[in-house]
This record gives structure tokens, sequence and C-alpha cells, in this order.
């Protein structure tokens, strides 16, 4: 074998994604970069040549079930007032593996007795593995885990009940098919909770 | 392959009457050896019986009952179920067991970590030397008794985050110190470090200088890292040379030790599943395959079908990304700078696509739950993993072999450098592509099948050679067969559940100990647990091929180049997480 043939055949491996950067360029003209379905192309089965997204100019779409850090819910009423999904039963708190969840339990300050709203919830988010049991876990589908991944600090992040609330039309929007699919099991719930009474 | 005897069969304990008896506890199994008959017995077990591979080497501290116990786990090379045997000794200082090197040396930086963590003294080991914490450090972190600074509770999940969970900050709470014992006598101001660094040097083989041809020459020691950008993290290795030619070496580690697996013995069993994507972070997939595998087994429930597949696509996608990683890294290693190394990124990139929309993260999955998947795998993602398998990655795989195969330069480098025979290999516990570089072909898929991989056509990679060429060039192999598995898995992939449980954040286990291995990118990927019936693990064990692959480094390192050093290092596939635990 001639020596210097398998760099040549290495070079040219080279050579033509070299110019197939160029080629892709031109194909997509001027469309390749900063529109949404410049960067589907660019992360598809026949993506060629630059890979990079050029952040944060541009940012790769996270999917659904993308997991950042966890949020509380709150259905919107009326009158706009906050009606927090949550009823500190203390699930995620027990399920979550760094124990960053802090709860205090809701109580009736006339009866003492405990009341399903928290008084206190806290997520350390520095020690926050990301790891989703929280909303996994949940029997309320009142915490959820966020899609917001920009959120580097100087300081640390300890966030408190006014940090993680957000309200469901939120969740409804970053999470579309999971909220379709815990609506549809909550009015099946609901109907069935009907038919029974009315029986 | 011949089927072994099965191991229940042999009557050890009439062989070496008195001196060996059944496990008879509920959920254990193998035997129990005297510290006495150890070496007699595991000599007999390697020579007689055709163990002669010892997979797995630990400790484990029974404190209610006073008991320091070894585990070891050797299975046998032609591939069947394995044995398990332990020794134990009363648990107050010093805790003397024999060490089993000379029978199997892949146990040095096993009796090491034991050592180093559990403070049991192998009596014959050459070099007992901390090995992930510092030599200084007091006490044995993974002791039942040993409490770290900011201890909370002997287990999660902890009273103090509900129902009163006022958040207060660790360090607030127990400002460091407060839970540091000291040992009766000890005063810390007073105390003066004997020089932590002393051992390691000593442990080097002696350096000399000599006059050749009436020039003096000295040997030179290299701290190659901790800080070095070819130890792939924070690794470093003390090298002894003679002009460019490594004399003798030593790895150094623990830089990014956090006691995983005493968190793992606080965490309920759950809880452990995210912490092992912390392991190899390249390959959370595989690692989360591990530790199911080894509870399930503890539970003794079946995986669900569809879940089967999923695993099996999920692993075999993260086997290929691992590879071209290393391919290109180890391209770097030798000088190619990053052009490679940024073509497999692309590869890389397009599977962590996947990865992320069926599990939420790139790396950091938590896919898996005992008895199946959290999730199902949607429409779109199992598209693009038949476009990735039967389209994009062939092609791709076939660039690579292309570009680097055949190059001159990559060749002499390559070519007849470190190579390990295949005895030495087995002898070393080396695990993964390292060993079936040396000839050896040993896939734990084959050899001691898990998950549904019995139902697939595929051929186990092997090279003969064992030097750092076949170790580049069964990388590709195994990525071929890795498609070849994708490909059916995709096709065959049938409809149903993907749990065999309801999702519980509890898990009851019941007593018991076992063993779960599975044949991750890197090599074999082992988890002993303990279970006492409690929510949590008592014993949380993790074998890492990183970790036991570098008990041969030096061996393969010796009489190379110092450059030559960086690639076999990079051959090795390491990664720290799960190297220093
Ligand atoms: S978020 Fe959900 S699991 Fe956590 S305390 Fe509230 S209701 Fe319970
Ligand atoms: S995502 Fe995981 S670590 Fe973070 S708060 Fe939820 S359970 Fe805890």
């Amino acid at each position: 074998m001639m020596t210097g043939k398998g760099i040549l055949k290495g070079l040219g491996v080279t050579l033509k994604r070299f110019i197939d950067t160029y080629l892709d360029d031109l194909r997509w003209w001027g469309k390749r970069y900063y529109t949404p379905e410049g960067i589907a192309h660019r992360s598809s089965k026949d993506a060629k040549g630059v890979f990079t997204i050029q952040y944060p100019e541009e940012k790769l779409p996270v999917p659904e079930e993308f997991r950042y850090k966890p949020f509380l819910l709150y259905d919107e009423g009326p009158n706009g007032e906050q009606n927090i999904r949550c009823t500190s039963c203390g699930i995620c708190a027990k399920a979550c593996p760094p124990q960053c969840i802090w709860i205090v339990r809701g109580t009736d300050p006339q009866t003492g007795r405990p009341v399903p709203q928290p008084a206190g919830f806290w997520i350390d988010a520095d020690i926050c593995m990301s790891c989703g049991f929280c909303a996994e876990y949940c029997p309320f589908d009142a915490i959820k885990m966020d899609h917001n991944y920009e959120v580097a600090s100087y300081t640390r992040n300890l966030m408190d009940i006014n940090d993680l609330l957000k309200p469901v039309s939120y969740y409804a929007s970053i999470r579309p098919l999971n909220y379709a699919r815990e609506e549809e099991a909550r009015k099946a719930k609901e109907a069935a909770k009907a038919a029974k009474s009315q029986a | 392959m011949t089927t072994p005897a099965p191991a229940e069969t042999l009557d050890l304990a009439a062989r070496f009457p008195g001196a060996v008896s059944a496990d008879t506890r509920p959920g254990y199994t193998g035997w129990i050896v005297t510290p006495e008959k150890l070496l007699e017995f595991a000599q007999f077990v390697r020579d007689e019986l055709g163990y002669d591979y010892l997979v797995n080497l630990c400790a484990v501290d029974y404190l209610p009952e006073n008991r320091m116990e070894v585990v070891y786990n050797v299975f046998k090379t032609t591939g069947g179920p394995g044995l398990t045997f332990k020794t134990w000794a009363p648990r107050t200082d010093p805790i003397e067991i024999p060490s089993v090197i000379s029978i199997w040396p892949g146990a040095d930086f096993q009796e090491r970590e034991a050592w180093d963590l559990y403070g049991v003294k192998f009596i014959g080991h050459p070099d007992l030397r901390r090995i992930l914490m510092w030599e200084g450090f007091e006490g044995h972190p993974m002791r039942k008794d040993w409490q770290e600074a900011f201890y909370d509770e002997d287990v999660k999940p902890f009273k103090r985050r509900w129902p009163d969970g006022k958040h207060v900050y660790a360090e607030k709470r127990a400002v460091y110190g407060d839970n540091i014992n000291f040992k009766p006598g000890f005063d810390p101001e007073k105390w003066t470090p004997t020089d932590p660094e002393e051992a390691l040097y000593k442990s080097l083989k002696k350096y000399k200088s000599e006059t050749t041809d009436g020039i003096e020459t000295d040997h030179i020691i290299v701290n190659m890292g901790p800080q070095h950008p070819s130890t792939h993290g924070v690794f470093r290795a003390v090298v002894v040379l003679d002009g460019e030619t490594v004399v003798s070496l030593k790895p150094v580690m623990g830089y990014l030790h956090r006691n995983h697996e005493k968190i793992g013995e606080r965490n309920t069993w759950l809880q452990n599943m995210p912490y092992t994507d912390r392991l190899d972070y390249f390959n959370s997939m595989t690692n989360n395959w591990g530790y199911a595998l080894a509870v399930e087994k503890l539970m003794g429930i079946p995986v669900a079908e569809r879940a089967e597949y999923i695993r099996v696509i999920m692993a075999e996608l993260s086997r290929i990304q691992n590879h071209l990683i290393l391919i290109g890294m180890l391209l770097n290693d030798l000088g190619a700078y990053f052009t490679p190394a940024l073509y497999a990124f692309e590869e890389r990139e397009l599977i962590l696509d996947v990865f992320e929309a069926v599990s939420g993260s790139r790396m950091m999955c938590n896919y898996f739950r005992f008895g199946g998947v959290v999730r199902d795998i949607d429409e779109d993602s199992l598209r693009k993993i038949k476009d990735l398998v039967f389209d994009r990655l062939p092609r791709k795989i076939e660039e690579f072999d292309r570009l680097l195969t055949e190059n001159e330069i990559i060749v002499s480098r390559l070519k007849g450098v470190a190579p390990l025979t295949a005895e030495e290999a087995i002898a070393y516990s080396m695990a993964g592509p390292m060993l079936r570089a040396s000839g050896v072909p040993y896939d734990i898929r084959r050899a001691d099948p898990y998950g549904i991989y019995d139902r697939f056509d595929f051929d186990v990679a092997v090279r003969y050679n064992g030097d750092m060429y076949d170790r580049y060039l069964i990388r590709v192999d195994e990525m071929h067969q890795s498609i070849r598995i994708l490909q059916q898995a995709v096709k065959s992939i049938p409809e149903g559940p993907i749990a065999s449980q309801k999702p519980s954040y509890t898990t009851k286990v019941p007593p018991g100990e076992s063993y779960g291995r599975v044949e991750g990118p890197k090599g074999e990927l082992g988890f002993y647990l303990v279970s006492t019936g409690k929510p949590n693990p008592w014993r949380y064990h993790v074998r890492t091929p990183s970790f036991v692959n570098l008990t041969a480094l030096e061996k393969m390192c010796i009489g190379t180049k110092i450059a030559d050093f960086v690639a076999i290092l990079g051959a090795v596939d390491i990664v720290l997480g799960e190297l220093d635990r």
C-alpha cells in the first residue's frame, strides 16, 4: 500500500465536509441561520456543515418533556385570585433526592388542624438536581418542571412561594400535551364522581 | 460455550470443612469463608472451578452485628453465572483480611478502596494506601457510624423538611466543625500532618541516577495533572521517567470524590436513580439500567415488555455516542486537535436530542424506573431514532472509518503500543472494550445476559492484539454491532405498557443482597446492594469500569513514551464522575 493513502483518504473526508458547508449555506440562501426552519434543519438527520447554534441570538427549541427547575401552579379565579393547587401534602418533599424542598404545612389558626394549603414553601434551587421527581409524584398536579434554563445569578437561588408560583395557563403553554392529558383525566374523574352522586 | 455447573450444586462447605459455610441469611447466596482459609479457597475457586475473573470486591459494614464483611463476586471468562463469597472479621480495629491480590491482581484498587472507606486492612497488599480520600484523612467515611460535616439524619426523607419545614441553610444549622468527632486525645490545633505525598512517592519504583557513557543521567518525576488537559478531568498521574520512557507510574484520584455510596445509603431506593446519572455522565441511560437491574433482582419483579425494548434502544444509542466521543477524544490526545472530536459531537448531539425528548434531559436522563421506564417514546422520537439507525449513523460511522482507520500517522502511533495479553487483561479484571481488544470475547450481554439481549442477533466484537490500535478498532466494531441491535429493536418493538409497577415514590424491597451488572460502554458496571427491608439500602456499592480498568494502567505504560501515556489513558476511556464517585 502506498504510504500516505490513508491520510489522503482522510483529507478527502474533511475537504468534502468543508465544501458541504458552503453548499448547504447556498442551498438555504440566508435562511440557514436565525430561522426556526434553519435550526430544525441543522438538528435533523440531513444536517451538513455548521451545526453550531449561535446562542444567545439563536436558541435550540426545547422539547415538551424538558425539565429544569420546578414551579408551583395556581388556577386563576374569575376575579384574578390565585388558587394554589398545592395541598402541602409533603410527597414532593419526601421524594426529592437532595432534599431541597422545604414545606410548612398550613394550619387553621382557630382549630390548629392542618389545612390543604402551604404556609411556607421553599425550593433551594442551587441544590435541586432537576430530576423531576416532585412533578412526577405530586398527586395534585401542583408542581411541574419549568422550561426556563437561563437562571444564572450572582446570588444563591433560594426560591420561596412567590418565586415559585406561576399560572396554569403558563404550564399549558409550555407542556400542551401533558396539560391536555391531565385535564382529560380530571374531567373523566369529575364526571365519574358526578355520576356516582346522582346514582 | 459450555454451561457451567450451577454454583448451588457445588458443596464447597464439604470441601473446606469448618472453614466454609453456605450463606443462609434470607435473600443471600454464596459462601462464607473464614479469613484464615480465604486464600486457599480463592485459589481453589480460580484454579479448580475456573472462576478466573474477579469483577467486584467491596466491604459491607454490618454495624449492629459488629461485623465487617468483604464480598467477592467472581465469574468465568467463558461465560455463565458467577459465584459470590464473603469473609468477615469483627468490627474492631484493626480489621484484618488477607489480600487476594496474589490470586486476582485486579483486586488492587478495590482493596485500597475498601481500606480507604471502611478501614479493612488487607494483609499482603503491597501498596495499601488511601485511594479516594487523601492520605492523612481521619476516619473511614463509608462506615455506618461516620457522619459527614453537614449531617442531617441517617436516612431520607429528613424530618426537618416537612411538615414544619422552615428553610435554613445547612451551614447555618451545622456550622462547619460541629459535626466533626475527633479521636480522644486529638487536638487539631497541635496536629501537623505528615507529608501526604510521601507514601505516594515511596510507592513509585526507585528513583535512580546512573552514569552511562560518562554522562550522569537522572530519572525525573513528572506530575501529570490534576490540572492537565489530557487527563479528561481532574485526574493525576505521577510518572517516573528515564528520558522520555516511563519507568513507573501511579495514578492519583479522588479529586471528584463525593462519597456517592454514602449518599446512596442515605437515599431511598428510588432517590438513587438520578444520582446514578452522575456517575458516568456520558451514559446515564446505562447507569440507570445497572441500578434498576440490581433493584429489580432484589424485588423479584418483571420488566414491562415494551420497556425492555426501550431500554435496549437507549443503551445502544448511548454506547454509540460514547464510542464516538472516545474516538474523537483519543485523536485529541494524539494531537489531531478537535476535528474528529467535533465530528463526533455532531452525531452525539443528534442522539442527545432523542434523550432529551424522551427523558427531559440530555445527559441527566433519570429515565429508568423499577419495572420499566418513566415514559413512553413518542412517535416523533421513534422516527428520529429510525432515521439515525437506518440512515445517518451507519453513514457517519463509515465516514469516521475513512477519516481515521488507515491514516498512517494514527496507525504508527497506535499499532503495537501498550499491549495487554488476554491473560493479563483477565488477571487485572479489565472489562468491556479493553478486555475484548485483548482477545477475550467477554460481553455481559452474551456471557451473562440481562434484559432481552438474547433475542437479538449480534456478534461480540473481539480483537486479538491487545494494543492501542485494537482498542480503537474494537470501538468501531462495537458501533456496527450496536447499529445491528438497534435496527432489530426499532423494527420489533411491541406496543404496550412501559412499566410493570404502579408509579410510586416508595419502594418495598425485601431483605437480601444482589449484584446487578450491565455491559456499559466503558465496561462492566455493577451494583452490589444489600437490603434490610427498610426504605433505604443498607449497602449501595458501585463497581465502575473506569475505576477497575485503571488497575492495569501502570502495567500498560511502563516502557512506553510519555506522549503515549496520554493516549493510553484516553483509550481506557475513563470518566471522573464514576472513577472518583
Ligand atoms: S406540590 Fe404536590 S406533592 Fe408537593 S406538597 Fe404540594 S401537593 Fe403535595
Ligand atoms: S426536581 Fe428533583 S431535586 Fe429538584 S426539587 Fe424536584 S424532586 Fe427535588
